[in-house]
Formats: structure tokens, C-alpha cells, sequence
């Protein structure tokens, strides 16, 4: 039971390109995935900076790329992955799919995180004479900054999971080590460990989303 | 001075109108605490919005100090707004912000120096009494104090105007006084304009001079409070009254008076002067008794208005008579009729 091939170098290098896949996706992702979700606000009927057309084509863009399963995603842009890093195997060419996964999916959290904000908060700044980006950066993204946080937190654990299937890419990472081995080579204690870890890793993104949400909304 | 002429407003959904405002034309002098007063749906909160523009009327224009709002672009619109101060129902204020930085919002929009933001806002704080409270966030204050804050906030920019959208009707009666005394102070102390839109009769009987009744998106009457109020014309303006005036007696005097015969009972309005003389007259020249069944008054721009029945009695030729007279020299009589 306590037997494995696989070696602590092994199992550390595949922690570290965990989180080198999901620290970079999130980062390029949010980059991406928050201006647009902003835009997807704005833009939108009756929003500050009404614009048919811009809200027209993130939208269906958006919802496109979100109908797609990850694994699918992966596969189905390994040309579009080759022309960004110029290759399609490895951990930095998982980031690209993850990235192109994972933005859309933010941009999303983030329109509904900012469409909480309550509308007397819209009209306030407008009675203030704020201007849209005054609008945006001073009412829309503080009185939404809880709700934020537990999107990129909800973004974060989805990545954590989309990881697992990097491996068909030879993308590495803790789910492909409990797939190539635990699975495929029947060796059920690096099974355990890496579930276990597993677990601990997202218990441990929800709490610190948790308390970093409920500092932003001044909770005691 | 705000000046509306001929506004109307009209919403489009789904291809279908529905008139928001219609024909509204309205003097708003500089220094007055203007109520505009209507029952949900009379178009209200549209009419206040077209001040600070947050409404664009569909036909119509609406001037401040003489220019016309409609000629702006959205940048001198802007500027505008930061000489209109506006404060709301339901406060809007910054839950992720502390007092200081809600009311320091206005000036940091303006890109205000640190230090004249530091003592503009303590400055503010002070004026609505609540200094101690600038490293609190809203979520730790009462009603009436975040209407306080709302009104610290809205007075940042040292506007002309002040816009309150039913300011108070979120808040309890002692609370609503208080916050109705700060204006009323705000009007006296710095000369500001306030054009307040509620259902409640009390807040326009308590502190507005002008008045505008509004009914299915028109105004139904307007003018010195005390004018419209003491001698309403139309349906919704005498309900309004009557909440704070009932002009109806009481069942239980109803009652009685009716099984009063031979007598004759009136519902007159009060009048400070004449109500005293007609019932010296009626005694004297008619010889006759006259009791007072029931008054019902209230105060308006330190004026006593109100209702009050008479009761004439004595022998049938001269309670008649005296009833003629009455209504002869009385221009609203709702008479009492026996039996």
C-alpha cells in the first residue's frame, strides 16, 4: 500500500507545475477576464456607456467559448496554441488553453459580481457627476470587490481542476501524476495522496476567498 | 431659479408609450423648499431626475439659472451635476467605504488636494453632527444618521441645489423631524434650493413654502403652500389634506347631530379672522345659539387652517335664515344633513 514508483523530485515537480499553471492562467486570465467582464456591464442596455455593438459581440463570444468542455478546448486549439508558444506540449502550453478556458468564465463571474451593485449607486455617481471610468473605479468595482474575490476564488479551484486533464498535453501537474500513475500504472497510494491534496488545496483557495471576500465587505 | 416649460416624457418599451409627464411647467425661485407631492406613479421621481438631468425630457426644456439643460454635452453636464446635490430614499451609500471616504467622494471625483478633502469633510461631518463617526462604515449606522452622511455628501461641492428623492420615507416620524430640521437649517444657513418629491403630506406641511400637487404625470395644482392647502380644488389635493385635516366629521358627532332635529350643522373652513366674526354675527343677528360640535386644525407656514362645524339652533324661521347666510357669505359649506 505504502509502495510507489513515483519519487518525491517527481511529486514535488509536479505540485510546483500545478501551481505554475494555475497562478499564470489566473493572472493572463483575469488581465482578460475582468476588462471584458466590466465591458459585458457597461456596454450592455441602459448601461453607463451603452454600446449595442461592442455588447453584441463579447457576449455570444463569451457564451461560444463556455459551451466548450475543457478537454475538447484543449485539443480543438492545439494550432492556436502553437502559434502563441510555439509548441503544444508541455506545461507552458497547457497555460494557453487554460487561459482562453478560464477567461470567458471569469469575465462572466465578473458581470455578475458587478451587477449586484445596486442601481441607487449607479445613480448616485451619475448625480455626482462622475464620469463612467470615475463610475467604474470608484462606486462599481469597490462595492463589488467581495463578490470579486469569491469569483476569482470560484475561477481559481475550476483551474485547479481543468489542470487534471493538461496531461493529454503532457502538461503535468498533480492530476496528471494521479492519472499516469495512480490510475493507469494501479498505484493507489499516489491515488490517495493526490486526492488528499487535492482536497486540501481547494478547502484551503475557498477559505482564504472566504476571509479575503469578508475583509473586503468590512464583515466581522 | 429651475424653470421647467412644457415638459413631457415619454417612455417607449417594446413599442409601446406610456406617458411619464405631461405638459409640466414650474417655477422653482432661488431659496425655496419646493415640495412636489403625488401618491407612486404620479411621475415624481421622473420630474425631480430632469433637474440634474439624470432624465432627458422627450419634448420641453428644462432651465437652470437660465440655460437650458438640453444645450449641454455630457461633459458640461457633468459639471452641472456637482452644482446639484442630490440625496435618496434608500441613502446610496458606499457599504465598501468609511464615512469619511462616502462623503469625501465627491471631491475626490473633482481630484481635490488631500488636505482640503481632510478639512471639507470634517467640515461637513460637523455640520450634521456626526464627526465621531468618519471610521465607521454604513452598515454601522442608523437610518437617520446615513441620511445625515447622504446630506454631508451631497453638500461636498457647495451646490445651489439640493434634490431629495423621499428622503425621509425610509425613516420613522422623530427621525424624519430631525432630518427635516437639517434642511430646513441648510436652506436657511447656506441659501440652498431644495426640491423634495414625497407621498407624505406632513414633511411639505412641515417645512415647504411652494408646492406641487401631481396626479397621472400632470400637475394638478401648484403654488404657496398655504394657498393650495387651505383651499384645495381637486380630489387628490383634498386627500392629501385630509391626511393631516380630516374636513369630515367624526361618525359618532354624525350621529348625534342627526338625531338633533330642527337644528341646522355646518362644515366650514377655518379662517383665523372671519370664523370668529360670522359667529358673532349669526348670534346676534338672527338670535340664535351656535355650538361648536367639532374642529379639526393644523398648522402651515405658521398658519392655523382647519375645519369646523357649527352647530345653529333656535326657532326654525331664523335657523334657516341664518343657514343662508351662512352660505352666502362662506364659499365652501358642506352642510350636515339631519335624519
Amino acid at each position: 500500500m505504502m509502495e510507489t514508483t513515483v519519487t518525491m523530485q517527481q511529486f514535488n515537480q509536479a505540485i510546483i507545475d500545478t501551481f505554475y499553471m494555475i497562478g499564470v492562467s489566473l493572472l493572463i486570465g483575469s488581465l482578460i477576464g475582468i476588462p471584458v467582464g466590466i465591458l459585458l456591464v457597461v456596454t450592455r442596455p441602459g448601461g453607463i456607456l451603452e454600446n449595442r455593438i461592442i455588447f453584441k459581440v463579447l457576449n455570444p463570444i463569451v457564451n461560444m467559448i463556455r459551451s466548450l468542455p475543457f478537454i475538447i478546448l484543449l485539443v480543438a486549439i492545439v494550432p492556436f496554441t502553437r502559434l502563441i508558444v510555439h509548441t503544444s506540449i508541455g506545461t507552458t502550453a497547457a497555460i494557453v488553453p487554460l487561459v482562453v478556458y478560464i477567461a470567458p468564465f471569469i469575465a462572466r463571474l465578473v458581470e455578475n459580481s458587478i451587477l449586484e451593485v445596486n442601481d441607487g449607486i449607479i445613480e448616485a455617481a451619475k448625480s455626482m457627476g462622475a464620469t463612467p471610468l470615475q463610475t467604474i473605479w470608484h462606486f462599481l468595482l469597490p462595492e463589488s470587490l467581495g463578490s470579486l474575490v469569491l469569483s476569482l476564488t470560484t475561477a481559481l479551484i475550476n483551474l485547479l481542476s481543468a489542470t487534471a486533464m493538461a496531461g493529454v498535453v503532457g502538461g503535468g501537474g498533480i492530476g496528471d501524476l494521479a492519472i499516469n500513475y495512480g490510475y493507469q500504472r494501479f498505484d493507489s497510494f499516489i491515488m490517495l495522496v493526490t486526492v488528499i491534496v487535492l482536497i486540501i488545496l481547494v478547502q484551503l483557495m475557498q477559505t482564504i476567498g472566504n476571509r479575503l471576500a469578508s475583509k473586503a465587505r468590512h464583515q466581522r | 431659479m429651475i424653470v421647467f416649460e412644457d415638459i413631457s416624457k415619454i417612455y417607449t418599451r417594446k413599442g409601446i408609450q406610456s406617458k411619464a409627464l405631461e405638459n409640466i411647467n414650474l417655477h422653482v425661485n432661488t431659496g425655496d423648499i419646493f415640495g412636489v407631492i403625488g401618491f407612486s406613479g404620479a411621475g415624481k421621481s421622473t420630474l425631480i431626475r430632469l433637474i440634474n438631468y439624470l432624465e432627458q425630457p422627450t419634448s420641453g426644456k428644462v432651465y437652470i439659472e437660465g440655460t437650458d439643460l438640453g444645450t449641454y454635452g455630457k461633459k458640461e453636464l457633468r459639471s452641472v451635476r456637482k452644482q446639484i446635490g442630490m440625496i435618496f430614499q434608500h441613502f446610496n451609500l458606499l457599504e465598501s467605504k468609511t464615512i469619511f471616504q462616502n462623503v469625501a467622494i465627491p471631491l475626490i471625483l473633482e481630484k481635490k488636494g488631500k488636505d482640503e478633502i481632510k478639512q471639507r469633510v470634517a467640515e461637513l461631518l460637523k455640520f450634521v453632527g456626526l464627526s465621531e463617526k468618519a471610521e465607521s462604515y454604513p452598515k454601522e449606522l442608523s437610518g437617520g444618521q446615513k441620511q445625515r452622511i447622504g446630506i454631508a455628501r451631497a453638500l461636498a461641492t457647495n451646490p445651489s441645489i439640493l434634490l431629495c428623492d423621499e428622503a425621509t420615507s425610509a425613516l420613522d416620524p422623530k427621525t424624519t423631524d430631525s432630518i427635516l430640521e437639517l434642511l430646513k437649517r441648510i436652506n436657511r444657513e447656506y441659501n440652498i434650493t431644495i426640491l423634495m418629491v414625497t407621498h407624505e403630506m406632513s414633511i411639505i406641511q412641515k417645512v415647504c413654502n411652494r408646492v406641487a400637487v401631481m396626479e397621472n404625470g400632470r400637475i394638478i395644482e401648484q403654488g404657496d403652500v398655504l394657498e393650495v392647502f387651505g383651499n384645495p380644488q381637486h380630489d387628490s389635493t383634498k386627500s392629501f389634506v385630509r391626511m393631516i385635516l380630516s374636513d369630515q366629521l367624526p361618525e359618532g358627532v354624525r350621529q348625534q347631530t342627526e338625531a338633533d332635529l330642527g337644528s341646522y350643522a355646518c362644515v366650514i373652513p377655518f379662517d383665523q379672522q372671519k370664523t370668529n366674526v360670522l359667529i358673532n354675527e349669526l348670534i346676534k343677528k338672527f338670535n340664535i345659539s351656535v355650538n361648536l360640535l367639532f374642529a379639526s386644525m393644523n398648522e402651515i407656514q405658521g398658519q392655523t387652517i382647519g375645519y369646523v362645524t357649527l352647530k345653529l339652533s333656535g326657532d326654525q324661521e331664523s335657523v334657516d335664515q341664518a343657514a343662508v347666510y351662512v352660505k352666502n357669505h362662506i364659499g365652501d359649506v358642506q352642510e350636515v344633513h339631519a335624519g
